[in-house]
């Protein structure tokens, strides 16, 4: 048993691998505040779902919280000002995905005060399950992980299913990024609050903090500050990728398994983002909607690599400028290297789903870029899969544009796009890119 | 600032792996039994070496030239420079030096570069090319010399090794088979076991190597150093060296236990012809064997199995290629039956019931 302790074996899923972390740049830097970029645009479409419908016009005036969309519908969620200032245009803007798209143009008033001017405050603890379901779209909240679902559907389980479990995820897998481990140390008290909130709203028993083993600083901080009147405990699972993604974290902290098709509800869980529940339990009790969020900014081609709170639809031209960017660098990514996207300009503007800027420099890319070799079906990839496809044949069919074998028979549409192959794979083929690039014939196909 | 990245998506970043890397660390965990080989078969089998390396470099780079496809990243990959190292390894160590040229361009020519190079060729390029000699060559293929280490005296020196590799080794320098050529043919005479064993194996020797044999087969000890070596570098997986020898053992033991007389122990299967150097650094080729770990154990039983009815009861001493290349000729089925169990699904496809996790692991 002894010598079990010394080795523990933590909690985990199958496959996966273990990248280099980088995580040293920026654990230790304190979340901190940036002056308002002079101009914010606010794409209409930050979420996943139907776009917010603008109820501002042109030469108007906001304050800095004050709703200037409203929600479309249920999976739909209303936007805030950011800043106070004046609307300058709501026109299509460059987003990270590539596609321009619709967005609202904020100038901001010079010394604009951080305070927030717009909120009602109310008491929670007499708000029903519904109202308290309805307080969350109208605060705007989605996944802050990166998936940016409105948070509120998912406190709604459908006919048929209960939610059990809560799980709350600071696991935080991909490289370079501390946000969620700088929210765990610092926002702790709004991160209870507001596991407190879904755990009332889900109506379920009992919350789990997974955090990986990279941060047992941070389990061991939530662990003091949980009181112990909530069923809420924080756990250590093991650091690997992509440990943080949905789908791996229940399996490895329930031993359950979504069933292809299904929902988290399905085998009675709800996951939900540290950051995502420190802002619910910050904004909730205040009456505010989400108008900033934390973000890293990080990787060799950043002077200054910081954990900054950024308000939304600040320029990542600006974000960079604050925190200096070298001559040498090679790709801005938003996100983490493994998931995150390249922009494709730098007039991107930070969106909620954005948790990370990390800028690589071009030597950090030439591993990635190095010549693709022919298959040798050497089954790094099929090792390396979280989810147990086989990336090799899937590969070879993609090669020879076999898309819809692909998803008849390999089941292609169950890959998330972690990355996991293509980082493995010694012939250096860009595995991920032909999968999203096969998903995306197959969706026109249909 | 001048801005204009060009628009990607993720992976960003990448482990490192290569073919090249690979090739490399196989070639590095072979030095050991290659140069212990060099030295106990000395200049003749140092020249052969060289002379079957030369042939498939040459032979690549021809192939690559008329197939219109890059030099310098196909050759630096090392992967046909690993296939001579390993067709080498295999040959009679006094072999004739046509022997390795003929050889080379078999392992690289047809077995190779004919299906379309790396990574698609069905069969290990080595062992066809092996085979291929031993069916066309039986008797240059089958004289083996017992060890002369440099620095001995009964070793040949440099002239005298080209007059070797040239063909021109006096007959009575072939002292005759390996072990288990000695065995097998003694056998098939109505001896007993312990007679023929008494005077030609003792286990400790024969993992040190010190008998005669292929140029790079005879130390078991060192290849098995190697082997380890590379699995715990994560080059190779362990399935297929555990299934294979684990299944030759097992078979071994339990004949030899049914009839001592007729069926030697697992000792002698494990240490002597080809077992280590097959289970290590042949049948773990990425390329001709399954993708998946319970695949890889399928195939690794399969060569096993089919080394000790080789061996046993058909008509060739030494049965390691014709396993390997038959377990080949099975990697597609396999790879095709032997899938991963899909998250959330269960072994057969179907989407999860009740959702409790059905492979109770924890």
């Amino acid at each position: 048993m002894a010598l079990f302790s010394i080795f523990p074996r933590r909690k985990t899923f199958d496959h996966g691998i273990y990248p280099v972390e980088h995580k040293e740049l920026t654990a230790d830097k304190p979340i901190r505040r940036l002056p308002f970029a002079p101009e914010l645009v606010i794409p209409l479409e930050q979420h996943k779902g139907k776009p917010a419908i603008p109820t501002v016009r042109v030469g108007q005036e906001v304050v800095r919280g004050e709703p200037i969309a409203e929600a479309d519908g249920h999976v739909s969620v209303p936007m805030h000002a950011p800043a106070t200032g004046v609307i300058s245009d709501i026109a299509l803007a460059p987003t990270a995905a590539g596609p321009k798209a619709l967005a609202i143009y904020l100038k901001v008033y010079q010394a604009a005060s951080q305070r927030v001017l717009f909120g009602l405050e109310r008491d929670l603890a007499t708000l029903s399950r519904e109202a308290l379901v309805a307080a969350v779209q109208q605060a705007g909240l989605v996944g802050l992980g990166g998936a940016a679902f409105p948070s509120h559907v998912k406190l709604m389980p459908p006919a048929g299913r209960t939610i059990e479990t809560v799980l709350v995820n600071g696991c935080e897998c991909e490289p370079y990024l501390t946000c969620d481990h700088r929210i765990m140390l610092e926002q702790t008290e709004s991160l209870v609050r507001g596991i407190e909130l879904v755990l009332r709203a889900t109506g379920a028993e009992r919350a789990i903090i997974g955090v990986e083993d990279n941060k047992l600083d941070a389990v061991e901080h939530l662990r003091r500050q949980l009181p112990a009147h909530l069923p809420i405990t924080a756990e250590a699972v093991r650091t690997k990728y992509p440990q943080g993604a949905e789908r791996m974290l229940i399996t490895s902290l329930t031993g359950r398994e979504v069933p292809i098709g299904g929902l988290p509800a399905d085998v009675g869980v709800a996951v939900y983002n540290v950051g995502t529940l420190a802002q619910m339990g910050e904004l909730l009790p205040k009456g505010q909607g989400l108008i900033e969020r934390v973000v890293t900014v990080s990787g060799p081609g950043v002077e200054r690599p910081g954990n900054f709170m950024v308000p939304v639809g600040t320029p990542v031209r600006f974000l960079l400028e604050q925190v200096g960017l070298k001559d040498s660098y090679g790709e801005v990514i938003l996100g983490g290297p493994m998931m995150g996207m390249a922009v494709a300009s730098l007039d991107v503007a930070v969106t909620k789903a954005v948790s990370g800027v990390v800028v690589l420099e071009r030597e950090d890319l030439d591993l990635a870029e190095r010549k693709v070799y022919p298959c040798i079906k050497c089954g790094a990839c099929v090792e390396a899969c979280p989810i147990s496809l086989n990336p090799s044949v899937l590969g070879e069919l993609a090669q020879v544009r076999e898309y819809a074998a692909m998803a008849e028979h390999y089941h292609l549409d169950q890959c998330f796009e972690c990355g996991c192959c293509a980082y493995v794979c010694p012939s250096n083929i860009p595995l991920t890119q032909y999968f999203r690039i096969a998903k995306a014939i197959n969706r026109e196909d249909k | 600032m001048h801005i204009a990245p060009p628009a990607s998506a993720g992976p960003f970043v990448h482990g490192g792996a290569s073919i090249a890397r690979d090739m490399r660390l196989v070639m590095l965990a072979l030095l050991p039994a290659t140069l212990f080989g060099l030295w106990q078969f000395g200049w003749p089998a140092l020249l052969l070496f060289a002379i079957t390396l030369a042939t498939v470099v040459v032979t690549e780079a021809l192939c690559l030239w008329l197939a219109g496809r890059p030099l310098r990243p196909f050759l630096g990959d090392g992967s046909a420079l690993l296939t001579g190292w390993l067709l080498a390894l295999s040959l009679p160590p006094w072999a004739p030096w046509w022997i390795g040229v003929i050889g080379g361009v078999i392992a690289i020519l047809i077995a190779k570069q004919v299906f379309g190079g790396i990574g698609q060729n069905p069969f290990n390029p080595a062992m066809v090319a092996r085979v291929a000699l031993l069916i066309a060559f039986p008797v240059e293929m089958t004289s083996f010399v017992a060890p002369v280490p440099l620095g001995s005296d009964a070793a040949p020196g440099l002239g005298e090794a080209l007059a070797i590799v040239q063909g021109g080794a006096p007959l009575d320098a072939y002292s005759g088979a390996t072990t288990l050529g000695v065995v097998r043919t003694a056998l098939d005479q109505g001896e007993t076991l312990s007679g023929i064993l008494g005077t030609s194996f003792a286990p400790f020797s024969a993992a040190l190597g010190l008998h005669g044999g292929s140029l790079g087969e005879t130390s078991a000890l060192l290849l098995l150093l190697g082997g380890l070596g590379l699995i715990f570098t994560r080059v190779i997986g362990w399935q297929i060296p555990a299934a294979m020898l684990g299944t030759l053992a097992l078979l071994a033991t339990v004949m030899h236990i049914h009839d001592p007389t007729h069926y030697p122990d697992a000792t002698y299967h494990l240490l002597g012809g080809a077992t280590m150097l097959g289970a290590f650094f042949i049948a773990t080729d990425p390329t001709t064997s399954p993708v998946t770990a319970r695949g890889r154990l399928i195939f690794g039983a399969g060569c096993g199995l089919l080394i000790y009815v080789i061996r046993t009861w058909a008509g060739y001493p030494e049965g390691v290629a014709f396993a390997v290349l038959l377990m080949n000729a099975c990697t597609p089925v396999i790879d095709h039956y032997v899938r991963p169990r899909i998250h959330g699904r269960d072994r057969r496809g179907r989407a999860l019931v009740g959702a409790e996790h059905p492979e109770t692991r924890r």
